[in-house]
């Protein structure tokens, strides 16, 4: 679905990304990890279209410069981070937004752009909060609002930077539930950001490991969260364990000489 | 609060758009507008017989009579909607391409530009130099190069022009080209009367001419804004975002800016700096019939008309027969209700 071979990216005098080669196949999960400032938005954005770098990018196998920016929004969808939340603007207003590149550029929506987000929002069991502000949401339905205007754009490679940062973690399982459901019924390819690990591993196929804009460890969950990998890159220290299958990173704290017993 | 969810489950879903009632509202206020401003005046012209003879109906109004209205009245009421129109559908776009509530002609250098050119011509038209007719294509030039101005420096700061720097730079564009046009006018005394008189802002007018002057670009600034209301609504989340869904944000902004720009000189250059009307009129349709570009901007392009009329027939009949600059009107009747509508609409809860 999407390759990029030698992806630089240079902001002010920092290089941000430095070589990355990514392979993401129709229909997979990839999820980028790595500790704070290794790039892992940088490069979503990247992919996006947002900042400018070296490297090749083949989107459905065509060359990502031969694209126009509505060619890429139509094969390309992101869910951000910190989207702005216009004031005043409903839930249907919102999803609609996401049918921008089917509409011709000074034209307004279609009956088949509508219907289009009525099964987003029905999708997303959204349909009660249509005529509701966005801003007046929760986090949780905040965040299904913005799957629904993925869904809606059509694309069929959904960008997701992290998606569960907001969330408590009953809301966490069901937004990434809610994504995994999303790509086994539309065969979309889901690429996306991660900050807890346990999540990662559990939902997606494969892990990317980046550290200072490099790829250092790409693959299973189990082969990417190890002890050694985490303690090296993150400095963290953690303890893994496995369950069904899954690697589950547990923090652990060193004893401390407050915790001695007196 | 909680929301029905019948129209929704039904399948038809509300997408933000002009509602015939507010459509309804905003022609019946330029009707009443119009009809208020042709049969009001200080001529003592009854007000029955010209109702009658715009009904079509015989009245008994003589030749002269019919010439106030027709020749007098009519245009200065057309020029006042294409005025206040074009100002108000300007301030709401440049309020959506910034994403400021506080943008306006005024804010962005592009009123004072105007100024500057304006005042320039008056002054060297006085000395002979050139003649007042180059008044709006200087206010073009005066407009379109503060923007382009404020523009450079808004985004000389780094390669992506942020709103608030393209603000800042605007209120500094804006207040050199004040300083500018304040030492031309005070250096010409002999002129300084006619430049104030124009500053203030001010309708009157001998038949067609200035109508005739403003149309076209009147009419070119409203298909260029009116078109841009869904990708205003777009360009609301943001450039990176706008970028994703395939629009090309900086282009669109331009395009709006340009238009906007164009539109504002050429109503300065025929009816001088009135103020409130980009600020008020857009932000009042946005407390009350929604937030949305699609709602915003032909509702303002209504009731600015309509507004700028009412104001003007005040303008020319609470002190009759000496006239009260229309600037002064705007601003004197436009904040208080202004305040009055933004306090209601706090009450209900409607603003954020």
């Amino acid at each position: 679905m999407i390759t990029c071979e030698g992806v630089s990216v240079t902001l002010g005098d920092r290089r941000i990304l430095d070589g990355i080669d990514l392979h993401v196949a129709r229909g997979e999960w990839l999820s980028i990890v790595g500790p704070n400032g290794a790039g892992k938005s940088t490069l979503l954005r990247y992919l996006t279209g947002a900042v400018n770098g070296e490297g090749t990018v083949h989107l459905a196998g065509r060359p990502f410069g031969a694209l126009t920016r509505r060619e890429r929004a139509l094969l390309i969808a992101l869910v951000p981070q910190a989207p702005v939340i216009p004031v005043g603007m409903s839930v249907v207003d919102y999803v609609l937004l996401g049918r921008t590149p089917h509409i011709r550029y000074l034209g307004v929506e279609g009956p088949t752009d509508v219907a289009a987000v009525h099964d987003a929002l029905s999708h997303l069991d959204l349909l009660d909060f249509a005529d509701r502000e966005v801003t007046t949401l929760s986090g949780g339905e905040r965040q299904r609002v913005l799957i629904a205007r993925a869904l809606a754009q059509g694309s069929s490679l959904v960008l997701l930077d992290e998606p569960t940062t907001a969330l408590d973690v009953g809301h966490q399982q069901q937004v990434l539930e809610l994504v995994d459901e999303l790509r086994r019924a539309h065969d979309l390819t889901v690429v996306t950001t991660m900050h807890d690990l346990t999540l990662a591993g559990q939902y997606a196929d494969r892990l990317l490991l980046l550290d200072a804009g490099r790829v250092v460890v790409e693959g299973p969950a189990a082969f990417v969260l190890t002890e050694e990998n985490l303690a090296r890159f993150y400095g963290a220290r953690v303890r893994i364990i496995h369950d069904g299958g899954h690697p589950v990173v547990l923090p652990v704290r060193e004893r401390t000489v407050n915790d001695q017993p007196r | 609060m909680t929301p029905a969810p019948t129209v929704a489950a039904q399948g038809s879903l509300r997408a933000a758009r002009l509602r015939a009632r507010w459509t309804v509202l905003g022609v019946a206020a330029v009707v009443v507008a119009v009809i208020a401003g042709l049969v009001v005046g200080p001529a003592g012209i009854e007000p029955v017989e010209v109702v009658r003879r715009l009904l079509g109906v015989s009245s008994t109004l003589d030749t002269q009579q019919i010439a106030i209205v027709e020749q007098i009245r009519l245009p200065r009421v057309v020029l006042g909607l294409l005025v206040g129109s074009t100002l108000s559908l300007c301030g709401a776009s440049y309020q959506g391409v910034f994403r400021n509530p506080l943008a306006d002609p005024y804010l962005l250098g592009a009123a004072a530009g105007a100024g500057l050119g304006v005042t320039l011509v008056i002054v060297r038209a006085a000395e002979g130099t050139t003649t007042p007719a180059l008044a709006p294509v200087a206010a073009f030039v005066g407009a379109l190069g503060a923007v382009a101005l404020t523009y450079a420096l808004g985004a000389s700061g780094g390669r992506r022009a942020s709103t608030a720097s393209l603000i800042l730079a605007g209120v500094a564009v804006a207040s050199f080209l004040t300083a500018m046009q304040t030492y031309v006018q005070q250096r010409n005394q002999d002129t300084i009367r006619q430049v104030y008189t124009w500053i203030l802002g001010r309708l009157s007018t001998a038949g067609w001419g200035e109508v005739r002057l403003l149309l076209p670009y009147a009419v070119v600034t409203w298909v260029v804004l009116l078109a841009h209301r869904r990708v205003l609504d777009v360009l609301a989340v943001g450039d990176d975002e706008a970028a994703t869904l395939g629009v090309h944000a900086a282009r669109s902004r331009l395009v709006v800016i340009i238009a906007a720009s164009l539109g504002t000189a050429a109503a300065v250059s025929v009816s001088g700096l009135i103020a409130f009307v980009g600020i008020i009129v857009p932000h009042t349709v946005r407390l009350l019939a929604g937030q949305s570009h699609r709602v915003v901007l032909p509702l303002s392009l209504l009731f600015g008309g309509a507004f700028l009329c009412l104001a003007d027939l005040l303008a020319r009949t609470l002190s009759s027969p000496a006239e009260i600059p229309i600037g002064v009107v705007t601003a004197f009747f436009g904040a208080p209700f202004f305040v009055l509508v933004l306090r209601s609409s706090r009450r209900m809860g409607a603003t954020t």
